[in-house]
């Protein structure tokens, strides 16, 4: 298991979620949990995911998603899960 | 698993409260670098920085984009280098000829800064320390990324006064070196008592001889993260108060901890410890005094201000150990007028003097730091502002320092400029009164007694 935390913020549009989750599919990389909410009027999404199986390296994953992000006018965020489990986690 | 509000709270740490790994610093001892032969010391000291060091850069940056918070400085300490060049250094020429090569290296290297030009004189100076002393005002002029300290004094040795009023020249000196500067050269020197061994932090940091081969240091910041949480307990309780800046310093440390785990795994060197201080920029919202002000002060310099500090230093320790078994450095927080817009306020409005500053060292790491004065103090003035700070760290077992600008041709009512993390200074008045008579003794002040403490 590879734990990755992958953040959209930014306005809602149609299809944000459709275009990550092609991604990550093609990829070969497993979604562990998906949730949503809206803060301050923007869109925000959290996805737990699994990149063991995946071909890529973690650098070209976050910047491929990243250039996604950029097409829909959202961020688009890769970061691995350990810096929010030390953080809020004893 | 994790929660979207844990992430978004993380994540807003980073992007709005600028939350960052103030440095990645990696300690390297030079003992085994000593030769005779000038040529060859630069020689193995290069050599030895170069294999060691190697990856520091790209892996702080590696780790950096994969947890999303930024490392913004890497840096490299070294032993005290008066340790090492005693029989190869023989004159002024000698010592800037190790610095340039220090400062090539590193810039080489991409490493932002190194420490530990510096001479540890606690009791008494070899003539390698008085010479790497003497050196200092034409290596800091000459060179851009080296920083020097001189530790001066300590509680189990007492105070070296004869270095004192050395360094009172040499400050000057430094000043005059760089004057086209405003002085820059001291914002690359500090003064300490009782300086740790495991400093990430500059101006202050060496690589002391209880370390190992090469260790790896981290020192975190967040003071704009402990400012936003407060602003959602005013009107609070202090048991509230303590509690907020507690859990807060935890979840800063927690992000230096992994840092350092990572750092030290990747290239294979030891992990040392977490300073866990609360450094801040010149950057708008990243500022210790802004802290103080949202606990309760107009302005830092008000009565209470002591108090308002002590507590927060206090907590900051407090939540911070929880948070990594290995604290060391300074750990505190740091008070410096230069880089912190909230205490250049408090400067300009009139709240905040030199003695006001002095009081707050007692409670905090570190000392007066990035303090600029008129560049017509005197040297004697500047070795008494030593002494007293010296005597706060001494009697109270703590680090103290000085890292004092004489602004070479400017006064009260001006300012110097420095840019990046040293940011800018308006020029503090100092007191008139005489001192040079007290300094001028020759000797030391001897360490202080252990019991009936009041």
């Amino acid at each position: 298991m590879n734990r990755t935390i992958i953040t959209v913020v930014g306005r809602d549009t149609v299809g944000i979620i459709a275009r990550v989750c092609t991604y990550l599919a093609e990829n070969n990389i497993n979604i562990l949990d998906i949730s949503q909410t809206i803060v301050q009027g923007y869109f925000n999404m959290m996805m737990i995911v699994d990149t063991a199986k995946s071909s890529k390296s973690f650098d070209s994953v976050q910047e491929q998603m990243s250039k996604i992000g950029e097409e829909m006018g959202v961020q688009v965020k890769c970061q691995r899960e350990e810096i929010f489990d030390m953080m809020h986690r004893i | 698993m994790i929660s979207i509000s844990e992430v978004i709270e993380t994540n807003k740490m980073v992007e709005q409260e600028n939350l960052d790994v103030r440095t990645i610093t990696m300690g390297i001892s030079l003992l085994d670098c000593a030769d005779s032969d000038l040529d060859r010391l630069c020689n193995n000291i290069r050599n030895k920085i170069l294999r060691l060091a190697k990856n520091l850069v790209p892996v702080g940056e590696e780790i950096s984009r994969e947890l999303g918070v930024p490392i913004v400085n890497k840096r490299i300490s070294i032993t005290p280098i008066a340790m090492v060049t005693g029989n190869a250094c023989h004159c002024t020429e000698d010592y800037v000829k190790v610095a340039k090569m220090l400062d090539e290296t590193i810039t080489e290297l991409g490493v932002d800064i190194l420490g530990g030009f510096s001479a540890v004189v606690s009791k008494g100076a070899t003539a390698s320390d008085i010479a790497l002393i003497k050196s200092l005002p034409d290596v800091l002029a000459q060179t851009n990324r080296i920083c020097a300290s001189v530790n001066v004094g300590s509680t189990k040795t007492g105070i070296n006064m004869d270095v004192v009023r050395l360094m009172g020249d040499i400050i000057k000196e430094t000043a005059k070196k760089t004057a086209d500067r405003d002085s820059i050269g001291c914002t690359k020197l500090v003064v300490l008592c009782n300086a740790p061994d495991d400093n990430p932090f500059m101006a202050g940091a060496f690589h002391g001889v209880s370390e190992a081969d090469a260790i790896i240091n981290v020192g975190v910041s967040g003071p704009g993260v402990v400012k936003h949480v407060l602003g959602n307990v005013r009107g609070e309780s202090f048991e509230v108060l303590c509690e907020t800046i507690k859990r807060t310093a935890f979840k800063i440390t927690r992000v230096g901890q992994l840092v350092a785990q990572e750092a030290a795994k990747r290239l294979n060197v030891p992990f040392g410890i977490i300073d866990l201080s609360l450094a801040p920029t010149p950057a708008i919202g990243d500022s210790v005094a802004d802290i103080l002000c949202e606990i309760g002060l107009e302005h830092p310099g008000a009565p209470g201000t002591t108090a308002a500090l002590a507590l927060l230093n206090d907590q900051v320790k407090k939540g911070g150990v929880m948070a990594s078994s290995y604290v060391g450095g300074l750990s505190g927080a740091f008070i410096p007028v230069s880089e912190d817009q909230g205490m250049i306020d408090a400067v300009l409005a009139g709240a905040l003097t030199l003695e006001k500053l002095e009081a707050m060292t007692c409670v905090c790491s570190v000392g007066l730091d990035m303090i600029a004065i008129p560049g017509n103090t005197p040297a004697t003035t500047i070795a008494g502002i030593i002494a007293d700070e010296s005597a706060i760290g001494m009697i109270n077992q703590k680090t103290t320092a000085v890292r004092i600008i004489p602004v070479e041709g400017k006064d009260v009512g001006d300012e110097a400029q420095y840019g990046g993390l040293f940011g800018y200074a308006p020029i503090m008045p100092v007191n008139k009164f005489d001192c040079s008579a007290f300094v001028n003794r020759k000797g030391r002040i001897p360490a202080p007694i252990h019991s009936f403490k009041n």
